[in-house]
């Protein structure tokens, strides 16, 4: 099952919802692991978008599960990347020769969700326009509010920093700039006190 | 915490001026100048503001909303054109016939209700008429900082297009004219097309074309936040009626001629405003109690809150009816 | 009056002080004997001669002194001062309002001289004396905003206009209540407030906002937050809440007098000509316990807010740990009389305390 409801938080916190088509001469749908399957879902219903789409894929962990069956929707373009940061270049250079009316649909988990959405912000597409839909894992981009290092892959509260080795807790504080939720020192005013990590969500 | 209560005035800040200068630009439209009566510099001001003339028409006060036009870099003088209205109320008609070089008159502190969005990659200025006006003073403005920005501008015939040989002259790879009379117009489709990711689109002019491009740029994927429009709503005159103002306690008589705002004003009543053009928000007032048909005419209020009743903007709407109650 | 600058420090040996002046304008937050969010926002038009509102931007004994903490704290982290690239325009905005509030304010410490886009600036508090090119930022050691707000007490977040929301896109921030700038520039009214326990459910925002969205030129506002603060350390930040939280347990019975200092926050906003941004300065002035009891008023008054205080306050604000030993102090000073309104000291009419 690659849907998780999120329980109900502060302002800032991300939203998601359910990817649907949008009018619009160009599409670039950007995904990871399971984040497939909402692309699949949309396809199912809409076939007609992909002619003009460029779909960007990183499989993660799910190796050939979805290669099969993203190609199958037929896009214009269709790129599988071994990891976010290497599909960023290609990224960059997609919104910087596209024009407005371009859609973006991103699908996955926070973290390429939150990475991608910051490039097509700085193109200048407003987030409030940018489609996301949360699939597979829960695990969070982290910044250390201490040393500004950024953990990936967050799972368990708290966790320790993997620049700094602070013990931070997780907040659902979050910031589109840094694509990231913050973390603040756990055991600041009784050192050493540190709670035994649970796994959030739990 | 309450240091030193003031309580909150109606309307922005007022300047007194001094017409400085009175430029007919064509059968309909003339440029005033102004320039302070106490000879201190204008405070600077952002593309896109306006400012509201306060007129002295026979004792009776007219309050008319105007977009600055001049090069905000420019503090020594305010600049705004108008366009003269036959049909409307008569503020437009008294600054062409009476108001001259000397006179003496009250304005407001710039307020702004159609900024540029200073992230844009591109500015893409499309104007209707009169609506060429805020567009001035960003041009002014983007030319100075340096900002990517593009004009088309529609207007009836070449004698009435204000402003578009200048502009046209100056900026020649920056501006297109369409004159309706030669059968021109904004190829909107193509324009909205090519533009980059990043560009702001900014309509002023009638409502008819606020509408096109709004639907355009819709059904063509642009996200709201790159559409920014104004349109020059004047309170539209309407058959009197009457009002029971519950807190002031009065019942008063609304004018043909006159808004709902300035009957309150005129009675004594001092009712918030700022743009007094329907847009800003600062004169919604609840109603408490209806028997008749609202004429809503402002931006403002929403689709449900125009059918429900329950909120008027008395700076441009009216009523037709038997009675009618407000919170003011 | 000519202001005498203390020598002090706001770190380390912590020597900060005020003198009795600086105790009896001291902006006391409460005027009445609770607290409760509002919006509670007024004309900023001036205030009582003498006062912390008189000025648009006030100046005080500690100005030489908090613009020292704040080249520190510049110095060992550049990211507490950011501006999004499309903000420039609103720093030259803010450097003319304080220039020339300054000078016009303060025409003994300050002075501008214009002559068309060739401004000198002359702040003989701080030793300087720079003439530069108005817009043009080759002219000046640091963005606009950063320069004016190295020499500006209080922090100043530079809040874009655009889409009916307020954008925190640019800011000095070194003397904050617990938030960070690097995380949170970017985010909206709504979501930089996110953190706010209680005040998102009573509609405080959307009150506020509204309120700040129709700020026009010429007419700013102002109004108060407070917190507490163990030590009198201005940069409480999350950045470095790793060193400075564990401070809050070197309170004791003996020292809360001197260690434990209410912090209020003077937050005035000023509508900018040429960008229409909102400015929004957060002055912070901070006050000992054992020196706000002098005035017989407060400290009955401080008790019992502290005491009334709900719980997601308390630990919103801080303090939720040590409120019991502040208010075994505070009592002390808590004879039941009852208290005049409002916020002043009122020496001439308040009783000395009956204990």
């Amino acid at each position: 099952m690659s849907r998780f409801t999120f329980p109900d938080s502060i302002a800032s916190r991300p939203v998601y919802g359910t990817l649907e088509p949008k009018q619009g001469k160009a599409h670039l749908m950007i995904a990871d692991a399971e984040g497939a399957e909402a692309l699949l879902d949309l396809g199912m219903h809409n076939p007609d978008i992909f002619k003009n789409s460029h779909v960007i894929f990183i499989p993660k962990d799910t190796g050939q599960t979805y290669i099969g069956s993203l190609a199958d929707l037929d896009p214009e373009q269709f790129y599988v990347g071994p990891s976010y940061d290497a599909s960023v270049p290609r990224i960059r250079r997609v919104l910087s020769g596209a024009h407005m009316g371009l859609q973006v649909y991103l699908a996955g988990t926070e973290g390429l969700i939150g990475q991608a959405q910051n490039e097509a912000m700085q193109a200048g597409i407003p987030h409030t326009a940018i489609q996301s839909e949360h699939r597979g894992s829960v695990a969070r981009r982290m910044q250390c509010v201490h040393c500004k290092g950024i953990t990936e892959d967050v799972t368990t509260d708290p966790f320790v920093c993997s620049h700094c080795g602070l013990n931070l807790f997780v907040r659902d504080h979050y910031s589109r700039r840094l694509a990231a939720f913050q973390g603040v020192r756990v055991d600041a005013e009784d050192p050493g006190n540190i709670p035994v990590p649970v796994e959030l969500y739990s | 915490m309450s240091a030193a209560p003031q309580k909150v005035r109606a309307g922005a800040e007022k300047i007194d001026v001094t017409i400085s200068a009175v430029t007919p630009l064509n059968e309909l439209v003339t440029r005033f100048e102004f320039a302070r009566s106490d000879g201190e510099p204008f405070p600077p001001f952002s593309p896109g503001a306006h400012t509201i003339v306060e007129l002295n028409d026979g004792g009776r006060t007219r309050l008319n909303p105007y977009s600055l036009m001049s090069d905000p870099s420019d503090l020594s003088t305010y600049a705004i054109s108008v366009r003269r209205d036959d049909h409307g109320r008569g503020g437009s008609l008294f600054l062409h016939r009476n108001v001259s070089v000397g006179d003496e008159l009250t304005i407001t502190y710039p307020v702004n209700l159609f900024p540029l969005d200073l992230r844009g990659k591109k500015h893409l200025f499309l104007a209707g008429g009169i609506g060429i006006t805020p567009f001035m003073a960003m041009i002014a403005h983007l030319e100075r900082m340096g900002g990517a920005w593009e004009l088309h501008y529609s207007c009836r015939s070449r004698a009435l297009g204000s402003y578009a040989d200048e502009l046209k002259k100056r900026y020649p790879s920056k501006v297109q004219v369409y004159f309706d009379d030669q059968a021109q117009s904004i190829a909107l489709e193509n324009l909205l097309n090519g533009q980059p990711l990043g560009t702001h689109v900014y309509v002023c002019g009638p409502k008819g074309m606020i509408d096109w491009v709004h639907s355009m740029t819709a059904s063509h994927g642009w996200p709201e936040e790159n559409v920014h429009s104004e349109e020059f709503l004047a309170p539209q005159p309407g058959k009197p009626f009457e009002v029971w103002l519950c807190k002031s306690d009065m019942l008063i008589q609304v004018g043909e001629n006159e808004s709902l705002l300035e009957a309150m004003e005129r009675s004594g009543v001092d009712a918030p405003f700022l743009c007094r053009g329907g847009a800003c928000g600062q004169c919604e007032t609840n109603v408490i109690e209806s028997e008749g048909e609202f004429l809503h005419r402002d931006h403002w209020l929403d689709d449900d809150e125009h059918a429900n009743g329950k909120k008027i903007m008395p700076c441009v709407s009216r009523f037709v009816g038997k009675s009618l109650i407000l919170d003011r | 009056m000519t202001i005498q600058f203390n020598k002090e420090s706001f770190r380390g040996d912590y020597t900060f002080h005020n003198s009795d002046w600086a105790i009896q304008r001291f902006p006391f937050p409460f005027h009445e004997d609770s607290y409760m969010y509002s919006v509670n926002m007024e004309q900023h038009r001036g205030g009582p001669e003498g006062s912390v509102y008189e000025k648009r931007f006030d100046v005080d004994e500690h100005y030489v002194s908090e613009m020292h903490d704040r080249a520190l704290v510049l110095a060992e982290d550049p990211l507490r001062c950011q501006s999004l690239p499309h903000m420039t325009l609103a720093g030259w905005d803010l450097l003319e309002l304080i220039m020339v509030a300054k000078s016009e304010d303060y025409p003994e410490l300050f002075e501008l001289h214009r002559n068309g886009d060739t401004w000198r600036w002359v702040n003989k508090p701080m030793e300087i004396d720079d003439t530069f090119t108005f817009l043009d930022e080759t002219t000046l050691p640091y963005g606009p905003m950063e320069y004016i707000t190295r020499q500006a007490q209080g922090d100043w977040c530079v809040l874009d206009q655009r889409d009916d929301m307020l954008w925190m896109d640019a800011g000095m921030v070194t003397t904050q209540a617990d938030w960070s700038l690097d995380f949170d520039i970017g985010m909206n009214f709504f979501e930089w407030h996110a953190p706010v326990p209680l005040a998102h459910e009573m509609g405080i925002f959307k009150r506020a906002l509204k309120f700040l969205l129709n700020i026009q030129q010429g007419a700013p506002a102002r109004r108060l937050n407070w917190t507490m603060t163990v030590n009198p350390l201005l940069d409480t930040s999350p950045e470095n809440y790793h060193k400075w939280g564990v401070q809050k347990t070197t309170l004791t019975p003996k020292n809360i007098g001197a260690k434990q200092h209410l912090r209020v926050e003077l937050q005035t906003f000023f509508r900018l000509p040429r960008s229409n941004a909102l400015v929004f300065p957060i002055r912070c002035y901070l006050i000992a316990f054992q020196d706000l009891v002098t005035i017989p008023k407060w400290g009955r008054r401080l008790h019992r807010v502290i005491r009334d205080l709900p719980d997601e306050l308390a630990t919103y604000k801080g303090f939720i740990a040590n409120r019991p030993m502040m208010l075994d102090y505070l009592s002390r000073y808590d004879d039941g009389l009852a208290t005049s309104p409002g916020v002043w000291p009122d020496l001439e009419i308040e009783p000395e305390l009956q204990k």
